[in-house]
């Protein structure tokens, strides 16, 4: 048995199916993926995403723990605001992608599920002697993604700091129902939206009064439909120890110049290699699904001019595919050898034993409309 | 729930012998599973299968899945239907969304394969 939410009996009385996800018993879907994905891309849905890790500094060091352990700038951060970046080894592999919080008397992080322990610990190895005091309340909060074009109109009014009032990428500490949370405008779908934190105590009321309001409870399933959709990459599928981030496509999120931090000198090497895979997205033909670990294969001419193809040759892997709903297409994403990669280049796809025809697109597949 | 006058296989095939034809399909139980079917592979007409062999994938957004003969015989038509609109299957497992007809040898029974009540037993330490 994994852990579980505070989530975790209404989800089950209310006929979730339940898997293991990074040690958490999480909803999968409660209706049918493709119901609860549409709801989110049309209306408004919500999430349990409290097996996210949520953690917690305060210290005099705060600021200089922050820029170490993670890629982006947190000094050039506004009070309030939110910022994705990346948690790399020294060999500037990614241990895991990251939301900063910035507060105006520290800061927060939110980390993924299956990494919490492994980045408490990378946190604690590289304080050495900063004074920061780290606080990881996973336990004894609860998070609630809304997300949809609906979701604003929704969550008006709903905690003291109205969240409608909220700009993209920035968050509130304020009140829901007269305790403690945080609300920020950011999300895992595509869409606008707003994610909530609460005492664990108070998660099934939040949870029931956004159902009230009109939001669908939509499972991990439908998340991840989502975000491949939007080609938001998901650790352990397009992002690993082994993997740095301008493969990821992430190099925005990795700011060489701002001093030293983890990870920064392989980096500066890295980030000038041209023989590492990429990541790109692909489009595949037919309705069949590629899978992870599926071989991306690129045809080869014959090396007897004018005798057509002389054979297929492996050029990467694909790391995550569905049927996307929002675009009636199939996708997927692969890191492949960096002259495959540009959008419009034709491969094949080893789906279970058949060659599938597939082509480079540019990413994201889905993208709102403003 | 559970059709009385079938017989199942534990990959969650149904099976209804008429005659020498068996006519057969996945269970309810089994769609709820997978939800969202996007893609039904069935093996051609004339296809000979041995009991448990593979005739076929039925693949939903979340996973993909083989399905087992659950007699041995050759297979005489497929459902071309549930091949187009593979969302057949879910709206209507038991009769619409058949998959496949085997045509078995003279004299054979189901009786190797679960009884409803046994597939219902099976199935309840497997549901949610």
């Amino acid at each position: 048995m994994g852990q579980r939410t505070c989530l975790y009996d209404w989800h089950v009385a209310h006929g979730a199916r339940m898997v293991d996800f990074g040690g958490w018993d999480m909803p999968v879907q409660y209706s049918t993926i493709i119901e609860e994905h549409t709801a989110v891309r049309t209306a408004c849905g919500m999430f349990d995403v409290s097996h996210m890790g949520r953690l917690s500094f305060g210290g005099p060091d705060t600021l200089a723990l922050i820029q170490k352990i993670q890629t982006n700038n947190a000094a050039t951060m506004k009070d309030m605001q939110v910022r994705y970046g990346l948690v790399c080894n020294d060999q500037g592999g990614i241990r895991d992608d990251v939301l900063v919080y910035r507060w105006p008397y520290g800061f927060a992080m939110v980390v993924n599920a299956s990494n919490r322990e492994k980045i408490v610990g990378w946190i604690k190895e590289t304080k050495g002697t900063l004074y920061v005091e780290m606080q990881d309340q996973t336990l004894t909060t609860c998070m609630i993604a809304v997300q949809g074009p609906k979701s604003a109109e929704l969550v008006r009014g709903l905690t003291e700091a109205d969240p409608s009032k909220l700009a993209y990428y920035y968050a509130a500490p304020t009140r829901y129902a007269g305790n403690n949370c945080v609300v920020s405008r950011t999300g895992y779908t595509g869409e606008d939206g707003f994610e909530f934190m609460v005492g664990a105590k108070f998660g099934v009321q939040l949870w029931e009064e956004l159902l009230k309001r009109g939001a669908k409870p939509c499972g991990l399933g439908a998340r991840d439909t989502l975000r491949l959709e939007a080609a938001m990459p998901l650790y352990g599928h397009e992002l690993g120890e082994d993997i740095d981030p301008f493969q990821a496509g992430l190099g925005w999120a990795v700011k060489l110049d701002k001093g030293d931090f983890r990870g920064k000198d392989a980096l500066l090497r890295r980030q000038k290699d041209a023989t590492l895979p990429r990541r790109v997205g692909l489009e595949l033909e037919g309705k069949r699904i590629a899978r992870e670990g599926a071989k991306v294969r690129r045809l080869v001419p014959s090396p007897l001019a004018g005798r057509g193809v002389g054979g297929a040759q492996d050029v990467g892997t694909v790391t995550s595919g569905t049927f996307a709903p929002t675009l009636n297409k199939t996708i997927a994403m692969a890191y492949v050898q960096p002259s495959v990669s540009q959008p419009g280049t034709q491969c094949q796809v080893d789906i279970r034993g058949s060659e599938t025809a597939a082509k480079v697109v540019p990413l994201p597949f889905y993208k709102r409309a403003k | 729930m559970i059709p009385k006058n079938l017989r199942y296989a534990t990959t969650h095939e149904w099976a209804s012998l008429d005659g020498d034809v068996c006519t057969v399909g996945i269970t309810q139980f089994a769609v709820e599973q997978l939800t969202d079917v996007v893609y039904v592979e069935l093996k051609p007409a004339g296809t000979k299968l041995k009991a448990g062999e593979r005739f076929g994938e039925i693949e939903s957004v979340k996973a993909v899945s083989d399905l087992y003969a659950p007699v041995e015989g050759e297979l005489v038509a497929v459902n071309d239907a549930v091949v187009k609109d593979p969302g057949a299957v879910s709206g209507d497992p038991y009769t619409k969304g058949w998959m496949v007809k085997i045509k078995v040898a003279a004299g054979t029974k189901l009786d190797a394969l679960l009884s409803p009540e046994q597939y219902e037993q099976q199935i309840a330490t497997q549901g949610h």
